[in-house]
């Protein structure tokens, strides 16, 4: 990379993180104000059924391997997986979650443990955070039996999938349970569309936190995002402009 | 030390550890060369830790496997519904094992003759299940973005294949699917791309300031 380049990107980045401690500084006592997102109201609906009826959850976290940058929706999934075990920690059933990676199956694990340390549960299992396969057909037939045969009630997939997150949908669909799915994919973002009960599409597999009462840096990073994506349309509408009066 | 602190202490290591790495990297991305042109310190930092990176990954799937196995055998033991299909996993996985140990070069014939004719089978079965879930959309959505959903799967699919006997449609091949998919369709994905782009930037920087840790056990 460039000097120029890397100048820029340092700048960018730099900028985002200011206003990001800023805003979550500013905001830290506000109530948080979100546009409404009916996967995430449904979600907290299906947790709730999770604790009440003694059923299980499932979290899928894709195949994205940390060392790659499809790692960055699985990250956001273990966020919220750690949210939805401390939620979920009343219930008779521990969480189960599921991935297509090695490194984000030790994370999940350590996240699931994290969560029975803090609802004081008296033993962890292991094999509650689970690798089903290497490849991404190998990983979602793995994953198929843990939707259909655990008494799992509520299905989250949240992570990089490909095609393959259809058969995973479908799954859940048949054993009438509840999913929500993301990906940050955009060919499993169509299929996730056609075939998910609650699909979120683009960045709203990021938010996931922020709507889930993460904490303050969670809700001001929606609006830091917010604040690049005007910047964004600025940026592209200038360019415009200057292209069409003939300067760039 | 009192023995109830050691997990904070493990947890504020980790994060310490975890942080330090990231600034690290992401200075060496920005920061890769001096002025004179050659790789700088933070570049050979990047270099070194993202090595590390890597060889833990490789560690990790091992650690994964032993996984893999621990869940199939705890199905067996329970005979729990699926056991059998446990057992035929872990009795593949002990085979490709020793396969791979006595016939090294070879173990690629595992992989061309059982998991690619597997995976395609469920490629195939991905087919019907992407077709049937269509159908079942508008039953499940009713809704004027699952209708335009629909209409332009049927546009591009009707643009795509030539029907038989007929051949290409003509108005629908050569201008609306073009249109649809190289103009509406792209500028679409690109928009989903920038709010992807821009929230992998804030997931980023929350784990660089630490309130999300996926390490070490978030408390």
């Amino acid at each position: 990379m460039s000097i120029g380049l890397g100048i820029a990107g340092f700048g960018i980045v730099f900028f985002s993180s200011v206003l990001m401690l800023g805003l979550a500084f500013l905001h830290r006592k506000k109530p948080s104000v979100f546009r409404d997102i009916p996967a995430f109201t449904r979600l907290r609906q299906a947790v709730g059924l999770v604790v009440e009826d003694g059923s299980r959850l499932h979290v899928s976290l894709g195949h994205g391997a940390l060392t790659t940058p499809q790692s960055a929706s699985a990250l956001a999934g273990l966020a919220l997986l750690h949210r939805l075990a401390n939620l979920t920690s009343a219930g008779d059933q521990p969480p189960i979650s599921t991935s297509g990676d090695a490194t984000l199956a030790i994370l999940s694990q350590d996240t699931l443990q994290a969560a029975a340390r803090t609802s004081e549960r008296a033993n962890f299992d292991p094999t509650a955070g689970r690798l089903t396969g290497l490849t991404p057909f190998s990983y979602a037939a793995g994953a198929i039996p843990a939707i259909r045969d655990e008494n799992v009630s509520a299905n989250v997939l949240m992570g990089n999938f490909g095609v393959e997150v259809a058969l995973l949908t479908d799954a859940a669909e048949s054993e009438n349970s509840f999913v929500l799915a993301g990906s940050d994919n955009l060919v499993a973002q169509a299929v996730i569309y056609a075939t998910a009960q609650e699909p979120l599409i683009g960045e709203e597999v990021y938010a996931a936190g922020a709507y889930s009462e993460a904490g303050p840096l969670h809700t001001a990073s929606l609006s830091v995002q917010d604040v690049l994506r005007w910047l964004i349309i600025a940026a592209i509408l200038v360019g415009a402009l200057l292209t069409l009066a003939g300067v760039l | 030390m009192n023995r109830r602190n050691i997990p904070s202490l493990i947890i504020i290591i980790s994060t310490a550890i975890a942080m330090a790495s990231g600034f690290l990297v992401l200075g060496g991305y920005f920061f890769a060369q001096n002025t004179n042109g050659q790789a700088s310190l933070l570049s050979d930092i990047r270099l070194t830790l993202l090595n590390w990176a890597i060889i833990l990954a490789g560690f990790a799937i091992f650690i994964g496997i032993i996984n893999l196995s621990q869940v199939h055998f705890k199905k067996i033991q329970n005979k729990q519904k699926g056991a059998f299909y446990s057992l035929l996993l872990i009795v593949s996985l002990a085979a490709t094992f020793l396969f791979g140990l006595f016939k090294p070069g070879q173990v690629e014939i595992v992989f061309t003759t059982v998991q690619l004719p597997v995976e395609a089978s469920l490629m195939a079965l991905l087919a019907i299940t992407l077709t049937y879930a269509s159908i079942r959309l508008l039953r499940r959505r009713l809704n004027l973005l699952s209708v335009i959903f629909l209409v332009t799967a049927l546009l591009i699919l009707l643009g795509t294949a030539p029907l038989p006997f007929v051949g290409d449609i003509p108005g629908l091949s050569d201008w609306v699917r073009p249109f649809i998919a190289q103009v509406m369709a792209a500028a679409g994905a690109r928009g989903i791309l920038i709010g992807v782009a821009l929230g992998t930037l804030t997931t980023g920087l929350r784990i660089l300031f630490g309130a999300d840790r996926p390490y070490g056990g978030n408390k």
